[in-house]
């Protein structure tokens, strides 16, 4: 009886609405519990060991050491650099992907997502392959110019581009796939180009969205480590941003180095998580 | 400043088939349901989406031609456009949404600004040019999406439910509003709407579309009066059948008739309006000529009368108080009469 009348009902029908939110019963099972517990220590254990073992008393003064300072200087140059590089062609890129109906869209969707999950070591292999003197393109350019890009400061920028941009092309494709295309619309009857209404409708209308990519991006280039020490090596002034310095300070013996380093990038990671909070953990 | 369009488009299963023209100042309400094809066929006239076939002139100039392959888009175009959600410029004030058309259009800064100022302080809103729109009330915004419209001088402008974004109790005044500034525009306008009582107070013509096709046009009372389908003839609050008409006898369905008050002959739309109804539980014994016997299937409250619907040989709508409601227990499934005067039928060729 009990079974004929369970094959009666509709599949999909649960006597409970589906609902959001807590349950009513707050009790967690130990099999959850402690693997979570795991998981949590292992993301910020590391973080309080190195706030435990900072020299803080020393920091000042290590943190205005020649060394530091030339770092971080390269650091936020290189990286600003890269993310308006990125801004400038990332952005067309979104909108072609996002706007457009070119043959391929797809294809060139996933080769832009890429980076986001090759280890930047390759990428740095392939930017050496590529731009390096006996490269395809660095071939020629050193052979037309005498120019040669490896182990430069724009070889460093180069680097952090081709791992950063992906976070600003998907930020700001996504933000204007969800943008309403009708303001488009009334632009052009009203007699704007299709650059007058992306410069002052669309692009306006997207600006959260550019700006969080652009965030991202900024961090992220900031960070970037693989493809930088592959392509561009580790030279005082020149190409050792603040990550390889940390890289070498550790390498050397000189952890109280290492760790002021770390805890100025944790500082800007924490401070990227602040700043875009409302877009990425304010629904938790 | 005058339109005539010939249009074809086809999206899967939904087809678009209309002919239309407009005279130059002539303000043509476009009448229908969702989904009759409304707002496509003004995103064609606009510019904003290429018909399958057709030919579109503007003021002469062929705007449109797919035999000659002649599109002209949305910008060259100098169609107005006013949707139903407005969609102005968030980022932009008032006055920098109206400026917007003109210095898309190379005027220079100021003389756009003076343009816009001018617009806006004829629809009543100088003191609100530098608020951003969300601080702007609904009736305001669409003012501002209107003078937008307005400011590139259009040759036609096309309005997309300018009213059904506005709650209930300012739409009146807003609609005489409307009314005022599109007569004193004097282009050609099409005013989109499935309100037909927006239809009635805008439009100087109607146009009533469905599914995809022109199913009846002409001045409003015209409409009102002789409605040649059912969503018309609901939505003007006129009950119609159609039938076969000899004398004064028009044949309805298989055993329904209607007694006529004047000869006719062949088919015939029959009209008669929801308020002529007379409901009874007995068979009615009065003047009445016609009196059919039906099941009431909906009672609905319109205002300080109740619509009645009654379902049966002759299906009908009528509208009773709310004391013969009660009187009579009118309730879904109930039996009832219904009788109408022959003097209060209007037949008319089909």
């Amino acid at each position: 009886m009990r079974r004929a009348s369970q094959s009666t009902k509709p599949r999909n029908t649960l006597p409970l609405p589906r609902r959001a939110g807590r349950p009513a019963d707050m009790r967690v099972p130990p099999v959850l519990l402690l693997p979570a517990i795991v998981g949590l220590a292992l993301l910020v254990l590391p973080m309080a060991g190195l706030a435990l073992q900072a020299p803080w008393s020393r920091l000042p003064e290590i943190l205005t050491s020649p060394e530091v300072v030339t770092a971080l200087r390269l650091s936020i140059v290189t990286a600003t650099t890269a993310t308006v590089v990125c801004l400038a062609v990332g952005v067309p890129l979104a909108w072609l992907l996002a706007r457009t109906s070119l043959p391929g869209r797809a294809v060139v969707r996933g080769l832009v997502t890429v980076p986001l999950v090759l280890p930047p070591v390759i990428g740095g292999v392939a930017l050496l392959v590529t731009f390096g003197r006996n490269g395809v393109v660095g071939g020629w350019l050193h052979a037309a110019f005498g120019v040669s890009l490896p182990f430069t400061t724009v070889a460093v920028v180069m680097a952090q581009v081709f791992v950063a941009m992906p976070f600003l092309v998907v930020a700001v494709e996504g933000a204007l796939r969800t943008a309403d295309t009708r303001y488009d619309d009334v632009a052009a009857t009203l007699g704007a180009s299709r650059w007058t209404t992306f410069r002052r409708v669309t692009l306006p209308g997207v600006a959260p969205g550019v700006v969080a990519g652009a965030v991202l991006c900024w961090a992220r280039a900031l960070g970037e480590f693989g493809a930088t020490v592959t392509f561009a090596g580790s030279f005082p002034g020149t190409t050792r941003t603040l990550p390889l310095a940390a890289y070498v300070a550790i390498g050397a013996g000189d952890t109280d180095g290492a760790i002021a380093i770390s805890l100025i990038m944790i500082v800007v990671a924490v401070s990227v998580l602040v700043l875009l909070r409302d877009r990425w953990v304010g629904q938790a | 400043m005058s339109l005539t369009a010939s249009v074809a488009v086809r999206r899967g299963a939904f087809r678009l088939d209309v002919e239309l023209s407009v005279a130059g100042g002539e303000v043509v309400a476009l009448l229908g349901p969702n989904g009759a094809g409304k707002s496509t066929l003004l995103a064609v006239l606009a510019g904003l989406l290429r018909p399958d076939e057709g030919r579109i002139e503007l003021d002469g100039d062929l705007v449109v031609d797919t035999v000659a392959r002649v599109h002209v888009p949305a910008r060259d175009r100098h169609a107005g456009l006013v949707l139903q959600d407005y969609l102005l410029f968030p980022h932009m004030s008032a006055l920098e949404n109206v400026a917007f058309g003109p210095r898309a259009r190379g005027v220079r800064r100021g003389a756009a600004r003076d343009t816009a100022a001018r617009l806006l302080d004829r629809m009543g809103l100088t003191e609100y040019a530098n608020r951003r729109p969300r601080e702007l009330s609904g009736g305001q915004q669409q003012r501002v999406a209107l003078a937008r419209a307005l400011a590139v001088e259009p040759r036609l402008l096309l309005l997309d439910e300018p009213l059904a974004a506005l709650d209930v109790g300012t739409r009146p005044a807003v609609r005489a509003g409307l009314r005022r500034h599109l007569e004193a525009y004097g282009g050609s306008t099409i005013v989109v709407t499935h309100d037909p009582l927006e239809a009635l107070v805008l439009g100087e013509r109607i146009i009533v579309l469905e599914h995809g096709q022109v199913v009846q046009e002409g001045p409003p009372e015209h409409v009102a009066r002789h409605p040649r389908t059912d969503y018309v003839a609901r939505l003007v609050g006129l009950n119609l059948l159609r039938g076969d008409a000899s004398g004064l006898r028009a044949r309805v369905g298989p055993d329904a008739e209607v007694v006529l008050a004047h000869d006719a002959s062949g088919p015939v739309h029959v009209a008669f309006p929801p308020a002529a109804v007379t409901l009874s539980l007995r068979e009615p014994a009065g003047s009445a000529r016609n009196a059919w016997r039906g099941t009431v299937a909906d009672v609905e409250r319109h205002g300080d009368l109740v619509r009645v619907t009654v379902d049966g040989p002759v299906p009908l709508l009528a509208d009773v108080t709310p004391l013969a409601v009660a009187e009579l227990s009118l309730a879904p499934g109930v039996d009832v009469w219904a009788a109408v005067k022959a003097t209060e039928i209007t037949a008319y060729p089909a």
